[in-house]
């Protein structure tokens, strides 16, 4: 049992088409579909300034890796990373050690903004005050912040770690919801409408499984840790892992056939609800929204009423 | 027998299995969840298994 492209001995098997890769073909295999994807989804233009999303975990730390790589000895391509502290104890501190340490090493800027200082409050203590499921007002707070942040900083493009799994998940949840609208604004790029007070949201991993990130990252010998978030076990999105993990390892390649058949019906969703999706401006704090005060402002109120 | 750390559940057992995919089967794992590791080195699900082999599984969920 050798490896496709060469004699070496195989650590990974592709799940879609049962090709079995050695550790420098997988490395290979992996940078160059990233780039693939970037370049087929139109994800990166010649002008963008990109920053990248990063906690400190494997998915990442894998786009900041592959990005950094692309850049090369271009002045002109930018990248930075940006890092939100939800305020996590024994999770965040630990992954944000190992985030910070990655971009000295590889001479990357890395901008940090947490929850205690632009909210008031550490996601623990959040989760103390207000009965509300973690992973919704965690992800709200992230993606106000990510976004401000990253327009303040002047990005035109926010890159996020999500890979085909997350996206395969998301597909399958909104739809056992019966919420397509949100499903349109999912996709390689997010969003329906252009605004200017959007950071377009990149997902380079958009077609790698969580446990090809995983292998690069582990094969590549960085120091992450492959730790679950203490809190994400209680959503609704590990049971809908669980079913699609299920499925995977029996009817394999079940994932990217989710995910490739939904980029097959996105530009018809986003078609029909671009009428839909009003947008306004909070009144409270100017950030975009589509009602009259943004999602993170009302969860703030809650927080301070 | 190989003795198996569980990285998630910060865990060693023993276990008898002559390949990893038998391996997991007899743990409950999904293999899609776990990278399977020998001597620092990814392993495939029908790699055959020693006695005494050190076996690591690796979370490759992480979240957030």
């Amino acid at each position: 049992m050798t490896c496709k492209n060469c004699i070496g001995k195989p650590v990974i098997q592709l799940t879609n088409n049962n090709v079995k890769l050695c550790k420098n073909h997988f490395i290979k295999y992996f940078e160059k579909k990233v780039k693939k994807t970037i370049i087929k989804f139109n994800l990166i233009e010649k002008d963008d300034k990109t920053c990248v999303a990063i906690s400190g975990g494997k998915d990442s730390i894998a786009v900041l890796n592959v990005l950094s790589k692309i850049k090369g000895k271009d002045k002109k391509f930018r990248i930075e990373a940006i890092l939100i502290d939800e305020g996590i104890k024994d999770y965040r501190d630990k992954a944000m050690k190992d985030a910070a340490s990655f971009c000295e090493r590889n001479n990357i800027k890395l901008n940090i903004f947490s929850y205690k200082e632009e909210f008031g409050y550490t996601l623990d203590e959040i989760l103390k005050k207000l009965k509300i499921m973690p992973c919704s007002i965690c992800g709200t707070l992230r993606r106000y912040l990510l976004n401000k942040k990253a327009r303040e900083l002047g990005f035109t493009k926010l890159a996020t770690g999500h890979n085909m799994d997350d996206e395969a998940q998301s597909i399958l949840m909104n739809q056992l919801r019966n919420n397509m609208k949100v499903n349109a604004r999912l996709g390689p790029i997010n969003g329906i409408k252009k605004d200017s007070g959007f950071v377009k949201r990149i997902k380079p991993l958009y077609l790698m499984t969580e446990k090809e990130v995983a292998s690069y990252v582990f094969l590549k010998g960085f120091n992450v840790r492959f730790a679950e978030c203490p809190y994400s076990d209680v959503g609704y999105r590990s049971e809908v892992r669980d079913l699609l993990n299920n499925f995977e390892s029996k009817y394999h390649g079940t994932k990217d056939s989710i995910v490739n058949s939904f980029l097959e019906i996105l530009p018809m969703l986003k078609e029909k609800y671009k009428e839909e999706s009003s947008l306004k401006y909070c009144s409270l704090c100017g950030e975009p929204t589509s009602k009259e005060k943004c999602q993170a402002c009302v969860y703030v109120k809650k927080l301070t009423d | 027998m190989v003795n198996v750390f569980i990285e998630k559940e910060n865990k060693n057992v023993k276990a008898e299995a002559r390949t990893v995919k038998e391996l997991l089967e007899k743990l409950n794992i999904n293999p899609e969840t776990v990278l399977v590791t020998r001597d620092n080195e990814l392993i495939l699900l029908n790699e055959k298994l020693n006695n005494k082999d050190e076996i690591k599984l690796l979370s490759v969920i992480s979240g957030g």
